[in-house]
């Protein structure tokens, strides 16, 4: 793919005005991983591929409509990444062979819920970037196999409710940290991002559109129906992730990690794990104290540890 | 042309450079990994132009390969046994989005136990997927079979991915000579991959494989997949007689041997067929009127060329290298539902036989010729037979007793 000219995001108003995603899709009212995508999609232009595994997203596409102006498919759970490859490889082909003019190249953008990437699709992930594959990977992490009704994955946070971590302590697990797994591939781009920061997404987009090879988005996908919480706040949601350092937001390349948004006063985990029914046992009927000392000693330590500040 | 020494796998690893395959994405996998390597030292040499890559499973590999030629290039790729199975997902899948392309799979017995031996349950497993399959007895068929299979595969009126099927080790590890198709005849007769409507661009929309809502709809799509695969019976005799025309050997879609006048006849998939070949020789010397009937194309399932070739023979005995569990022989089934109703239809035997590469002798072909005309005279139906000797037996004994010797010394200690 020949690396676009970069717009500059520098305040909102840079953003694009309108959507290119179609309207009407079957998503959830207020899903934070259909704002990354409209997001992503507006930037990246017509010209992309979407090649998607089974999740949330699959129904984007229901024949015989699609909300995309460029390519969509879909492959299966597993193997969204390795779809990708055969989509690049044959344009390559093609360009090389020149039976594709330049100006027909194509930007391929894998699409997976976090069922797929921190799990089952995780070796053709990994295999993707062994072979320095020139793609996007967009990660939409609503923290549980969504699609099926939010039962938990390796991306459910300690203590979260789902439909099959439904005690009174939530999931005992904790969240998987795709970000250093992915990382630790040397791929030539790897971010944490969420649609309730859309300059800081747009940003990433516009930087990595400037590279090649493996590039991963994991973007925070606040879930109305999976997180039990009113669709209006879920742009509240986000930015309380952000703000209160549940999810940081953050860059890979070249070998270093640098956080693209730092709070200089984290707001208390309460604010953001209140809003959420899945963490309603937290203070209900009483305040867990020890539970959310413990989450909250968890997003401390990270910020700790991390030489950002 | 050339002639060639070559093993089976050579020989479909020339197939393929000779159909001018864009796309290789590959795993290695015994008894198929010879192929891989051939492309791959052919790439690297500048000899072939096409790019391999290795992707991390089967699973991933078939995706990328259907992936490739919905985006406009000609893919080949190549497994085997468990890999086929990992990979089966995807081989149902790409089958539904009508890309055209040849996967090889060298067949080998499935786990457990495992083993690295031929059979050919690997292959029953993609049966019902959608996939086209060919199954060789020979290397020179090997090459020739991927020739023909692009050509079916891409044919306007199938559309659908095909399977060239060779035995592990039988096939996959024999020498033999191969005539090697003139490059520029074999590009004249395969041609140039039509991607048709399939090919991902820059500014036009094209979704694949999206999802259905409801049964209707579903259905629609299924039925249209079958009644492609059906349609590559009609396609395939067109293309075999061409290709007998270019290259003189002919390929039809049953291969029959002695079957004129054949009073009583062997039925066998691959190269295991060779001994049935020789047993109908050995049977003839013997005053038999014996035939072998060999169908190269098992999908689509060339039931009318069955029933016309059976009809009016006393006996058929189904040789199956494979195993339904619970039910028997997938081929004598098969066999049983395409002559169900007809008239004379031939008694049917079924037999299992060549799991795990175990060979079928001489003998037994004679035992089963003699059950065959046994059942013919009394006009009582056969029982559906497990072929093991005694010999075997006693072997097997010997190795339980030494598991039973080893597993009490380790629970004296």
């Amino acid at each position: 793919m020949i690396k676009q000219s970069p717009v500059h995001f520098h305040r909102m108003k840079d953003m694009p005005s309108t959507h290119l995603l179609g309207t009407g899709t079957p998503m959830c009212a207020g899903c934070g991983g259909l704002e990354t995508l409209h997001t992503m999609y507006d930037i990246l232009g017509r010209k992309t591929v979407f090649v998607n595994a089974a999740g949330c997203m699959t129904l984007l596409s229901v024949y015989p409509f699609t909300p995309f102006h460029g390519g969509w498919l879909y492959t299966s759970m597993a193997s969204a990444p390795a779809g990708a490859q055969g989509v690049r490889d044959a344009v390559d082909i093609l360009l090389q062979k020149k039976k594709l003019p330049v100006e027909e190249d194509v930007e391929v953008v894998v699409v997976t819920g976090d069922g797929a990437a921190y799990g089952m699709g995780m070796s053709a992930t990994s295999g993707a970037m062994d072979r320095n594959l020139d793609f996007i990977y967009l990660c939409y992490d609503n923290e549980g196999y969504g699609n099926t009704g939010q039962q938990y994955s390796a991306a459910t946070p300690h203590a979260a409710l789902t439909s099959t971590s439904k005690g009174s302590h939530g999931y005992p697990g904790y969240k998987k940290d795709l970000f250093s797994i992915w990382a630790a591939h040397n791929p030539a781009y790897v971010a944490t991002v969420i649609a309730a920061e859309p300059l800081d997404l747009a940003k990433k987009i516009e930087k990595l559109q400037t590279m090649s090879g493996p590039r991963m988005l994991i973007s925070l996908a606040p879930c109305p129906t999976g997180w039990d919480y009113d669709p209006k706040l879920s742009v509240e949601i986000g930015r309380l992730a952000v703000q209160t350092g549940v999810w940081p937001l953050k860059e890979y390349i070249d070998g270093e990690v640098r956080h693209t948004r730092v709070a200089k006063q984290r707001k208390p985990v309460d604010e953001y794990l209140q809003l959420q029914g899945r963490f309603k046992h937290l203070f209900e009927p009483h305040r867990d104290k020890q539970g959310i000392a413990e989450i909250q000693a968890r997003v401390d330590a990270y910020w700790d540890k991390t030489d950002a500040r | 042309m050339t002639r060639k020494l070559l093993t089976g796998n050579s020989a479909a690893a020339w197939g393929a450079r000779l159909a001018r395959v864009d796309y290789i994405p590959a795993f290695p996998i015994t008894p198929q990994t010879e192929i891989i390597e051939d492309l791959a030292a052919w790439i690297d040499r500048g000899e072939m132009e096409a790019r391999l890559v290795t992707l991390e499973s089967e699973h991933s590999m078939i995706t990328a390969a259907g992936a490739a030629a919905s985006s406009g290039v000609r893919a080949f790729t190549a497994t085997s046994s468990q890999g086929l199975l990992y990979g089966m997902e995807m081989v149902y899948t790409v089958a539904g989005w009508r890309t055209p392309f040849v996967m090889v799979n060298v067949s080998r017995g499935l786990a457990s136990p495992i083993t690295l031996e031929s059979d050919h349950n690997d292959i029953m497993a993609a049966r019902d997927s959608g996939f086209l399959q060919i199954h060789c007895a020979t290397c020179q068929e090997i090459a020739d079979s991927i020739l023909i299979a692009y050509r079916l595969a891409e044919h306007p009126d199938v559309r659908m991915p095909a399977i060239v099927n060779l035995d592990g080790f039988y096939l996959s590890f024999t020498r033999e000579p191969v005539d090697l198709a003139n490059a520029s005849k074999a590009q004249a007769f395969v041609g140039e991959y039509d991607p048709e409507n399939l090919q991902f661009r820059g500014n036009s929309p094209l979704s694949q494989a999206m999802a259905v809502l409801g049964g209707g709809p579903y259905s629609y799509f299924r039925y249209e997949a079958h009644l492609a695969v059906q349609r590559a019976l009609t396609v395939y005799e067109e293309i075999s007689d061409e290709f007998d025309d270019i290259f003189g050997r002919r390929y039809d879609m049953i291969d029959c041997y002695h079957m004129d006048d054949a009073e009583y006849v062997f039925v066998m998939l691959g190269s295991f067929s060779t001994k049935a070949r020789d047993a109908v020789d050995n049977l003839r010397a013997a005053g038999w009127k014996a035939g072998l009937l060999r169908p190269r194309l098992f999908r689509p399932f060339p039931q009318q060329r069955i029933r016309q070739l059976l009809q009016g023979r006393r006996a058929v005995g189904i040789i199956d290298q494979n195993i339904s569990m619970g039910m028997g022989g997938v081929l004598h089934s098969e066999f049983a539902t395409a002559l169900y109703g007809l008239k004379d239809a031939p008694l049917l035997g079924s037999y299992i036989g060549g799991l795990g590469g175990r060979d079928i002798n001489q003998r037994e072909f004679f035992a089963i010729a003699d059950e065959l005309k046994q059942a013919y005279d009394s006009g009582e139906s056969l029982p559906p037979r497990l072929l093991y000797t005694q010999n075997e037996l006693t072997e097997m004994r010997k190795l339980q007793a030494i598991a039973r010797a080893e597993h009490a010394e380790i629970h004296q200690t």
